[in-house]
């Protein structure tokens, strides 16, 4: 392998990380107030059709954008409603998000635009484009350090800086500021954030808003800036990745960013590579594919460290009376 | 003084599914209204669809089939407090202990290939379900969690099973061999012309008697009283000297079983042989089943006719409307899911205070608070 193939692999890895990391950090938000949530995927998907439908009629990359995360948002609210002010069942809202997502994206899809569910491919201006970082040609002819600036660092969509520029954001805010402190403790111990006269309900709500907000950038990336428009399923099973990759992580946001960019070297790997062979045996590509799971389990049986989810994950939280 | 009084029987099993069914229905409606059509006649297309000729009703038989496995599999882990929801991964991995056997034994009798094969999927579609539920007992990891990357790893390990060691070499198209008609299970149609083309067979005399076993197992068995304990209370069930650990692996291994049971529909008895994705988001639907029928086989019953109807209803509602596809249906079913399953708190609050107030014992006491209030 030389160089230029070792960068595009990995220039594809950033490519592909980027909504995993954009939903990780998503879900990040909602566990960590203790909600479990599962219903990535399906605000991710619900958001890519959203930003795909209004970039293609708008023809503004922007205002698709903005779309993407507000009804990403709207659906982050009604999981919020199912699951923190009926103290409904949180893991069948989230399934419920998830088939409705793919239901009524291939539903309207279908439709309003009479592609087969596709939204029309977008024009000049629907689409982000690349962001070329200063002195990136310049410096391209630098041994080594230039191709990794120019190539590797540079060259991609606003959404991949936000993206890693939010791995910071995260980690600040929850170790850093009074609501991260909050959020943390709502996750572990929701009566004591009561006692001490904190709203668990409004914490939780700031919560999934975020997550909300999160999921809406992540499926945008995929129906404005990496894909030109939006296709049925678009997101593919990768809010599950990311939700592994959340655990994988332990719920915490330096660790997210590299177990996403792990899954998504994976990703990259198992494109490029049809096959792969070492130590003269043959691994199939369903191999590489099925890994980000496969590692996922073992973590979670304990194997290999140990993960534990927030205490409270899972429970609603119903005042004494 | 508010203590919460517990709806009767008949409302929390028949009126509040109902209801929420309806609003399910009236949001469905609304969708199909915002695209300008009318939500009436879609009706309309679905029940003539589903009932109305021998094929519709084949068809919804034959979907039926496949969500009385899924929603027995998810209700038989609920009932011990567990949620399996990889019964599509269980049911589609199953598919390899069905064609394995169907395809030894087609020159047999399917009377000997088909409970060979129902063996070898249960078996398959059980241990798909046992590690996760082995993981949950001895390691902790939630089954919610394991059971979702299981369905993946499924998915993964199928594509590999089916292009790489099932297909014969002489095909391109990613499936396996094609099981001989004698190793088959006989379609309905061989024996009663009502159900034209449609492929229900006989897979559907299994699903009943997998509701009536299940009905046995969870109300009528030790077995079943210990599970239903392990539901209610783990930390009673422990006390009681219940081995919750035994439990939930025993519990997951019947569940992915009877998902695994979807195999013998698809494969043995549709198919005729093994094709990629054929279990099609069934395993997801057993999950609006389960919850729509109470954990229970007589509303796992009615719950499986009601999306089978759908399902086959919705296939013709995009051939009659083109402006609605069938992917409505899907939505129609995370509705049912949203409402009966994540929203229950919606309605039953109100439900018990409105019985409440017309059950004639506790009506005097709620007039009285009704006055002490206004006089206040």
């Amino acid at each position: 392998m030389d160089m230029s193939t070792i960068l595009s692999i990995l220039d594809a890895t950033i490519r592909l990380s980027t909504p995993l990391l954009l939903a990780c950090l998503a879900g990040l938000y909602s566990e960590r107030a203790g909600l479990f949530d599962i219903g990535l995927e399906g605000k991710m998907l619900a958001a890519a059709f959203a930003a795909g439908a209004v970039a293609a009629i708008s023809g503004s990359a922007w205002l698709g954008l903005l779309a993407g995360m507000a009804v990403s948002l709207g659906t982050a609210l009604l999981q919020g409603v199912a699951a923190i002010t009926l103290k409904g069942n949180q893991l069948i809202a989230g399934v419920a998000i998830n088939m409705l997502a793919a239901g009524m994206t291939t539903f309207l899809g279908q439709t309003w635009f009479a592609q087969g569910g596709r939204t029309p491919p977008l024009g000049e201006g629907g689409r982000f484009t690349t962001i070329d970082l200063p002195f990136a040609s310049g410096l391209g002819g630098v041994p080594i350090l230039g191709p990794i600036y120019a190539d590797l660092i540079s060259g991609h969509y606003i959404l991949v800086y936000i993206a890693f520029a939010m791995v910071a954001v995260t980690a600040y805010v929850l170790y850093r500021t009074r609501f991260g402190l909050r959020l943390r403790a709502v996750g572990e111990n929701p009566k004591a954030v009561d006692t001490a006269g904190i709203s668990v309900v409004a914490l939780r709500y700031q919560a999934i808003i975020i997550t909300g907000l999160l999921c809406g950038l992540a499926g945008a990336y995929f129906s404005i800036a990496q894909g030109s428009g939006f296709g049925n399923n678009m997101t593919a099973g990768k809010g599950y990745i990311a939700l592994a990759a959340l655990i994988f992580a332990k719920w915490k946001p330096v660790p997210a960013m590299f177990t996403c960019l792990l899954f998504g070297f994976l990703d990259a790997l198992q494109i490029r590579l049809q096959s792969a062979r070492l130590f003269d045996i043959e691994i199939p590509v369903q191999a590489i594919q099925a890994l980000p799971y496969i590692l996922t389990v073992v973590l979670l049986a304990g194997f290999i460290g140990k993960a534990v989810g927030p205490k409270a994950g899972g429970v609603p939280y119903t005042k004494e009376r | 003084m508010s203590a919460r009084r517990p709806i009767p029987r008949w409302a929390d099993v028949a009126l509040l599914p109902a209801i929420n069914l309806i609003l399910a229905f009236l949001v469905s409606g609304l969708v199909v209204m915002l695209v300008g059509e009318n939500p009436l006649h879609a009706i309309q297309v679905i029940i003539y669809g589903a009932f109305g000729y021998g094929d519709g009703f084949g068809y919804t038989l034959y979907y039926a089939t496949n969500f009385i496995f899924t929603g027995l599999a998810v209700a038989v882990a609920a009932h011990a407090g567990l949620f399996n929801i990889g019964g599509d991964g269980q049911a589609y991995v199953a598919g390899l202990g069905a064609v394995v056997v169907a395809l030894a034994l087609d020159q047999t009798h399917w009377l000997v290939a088909m409970p060979l094969a129902v063996i070898a999927a249960a078996a398959v579609g059980g241990f798909w379900a046992f590690v996760p539920g082995w993981l949950q007992a001895k390691r902790g990891s939630h089954v919610v969690i394991t059971t979702i990357m299981f369905n993946f790893i499924a998915a993964a390990l199928m594509v590999y099973m089916v292009n790489r060691v099932l297909k014969p070499a002489s095909t391109m198209a990613p499936e396996s061999e094609t099981i001989d008609v004698a190793g088959r299970v006989p379609q309905l149609r061989q024996f009663l012309s009502f159900f034209g083309y449609s492929p229900v067979n006989l897979t559907i005399v299994i699903a009943m008697l997998a509701l009536v076993g299940v009905y046995i197992l969870i109300w009528h068995t030790k077995f079943g009283y210990a599970m239903r304990v392990l539901g209610a209370n783990p930390t009673a069930s422990r006390y009681a000297g219940i081995s919750n650990s035994r439990m939930i692996m025993i519990t997951m291994t019947i569940s992915g079983a009877l998902a695994g049971m979807v195999a013998i529909n698809e494969v043995m008895g549709v198919q005729g042989r093994l094709v990629l994705d054929f279990v099609a988001g069934a395993g997801f639907v057993g999950i609006a089943v389960a919850l729509m029928g109470r954990n229970h086989p007589i509303g796992i019953l009615l719950a499986s006719l009601l999306f089978g109807a759908l399902y086959q209803g919705g296939q013709e509602l995009q051939f009659v409307i083109p402006g609605i596809t069938r992917e409505m249906i899907v939505v129609i079913q995370a509705l049912v899911i949203l409402f009966t399953g994540a929203m229950e708190g919606l309605f039953r609050p109100g439900l018990e205070r409105a019985f409440m107030l017309y059950t004639p014992e506790h009506k005097t006491e709620a007039i009285a608070r009704e006055t002490a209030r206004t006089e206040s």
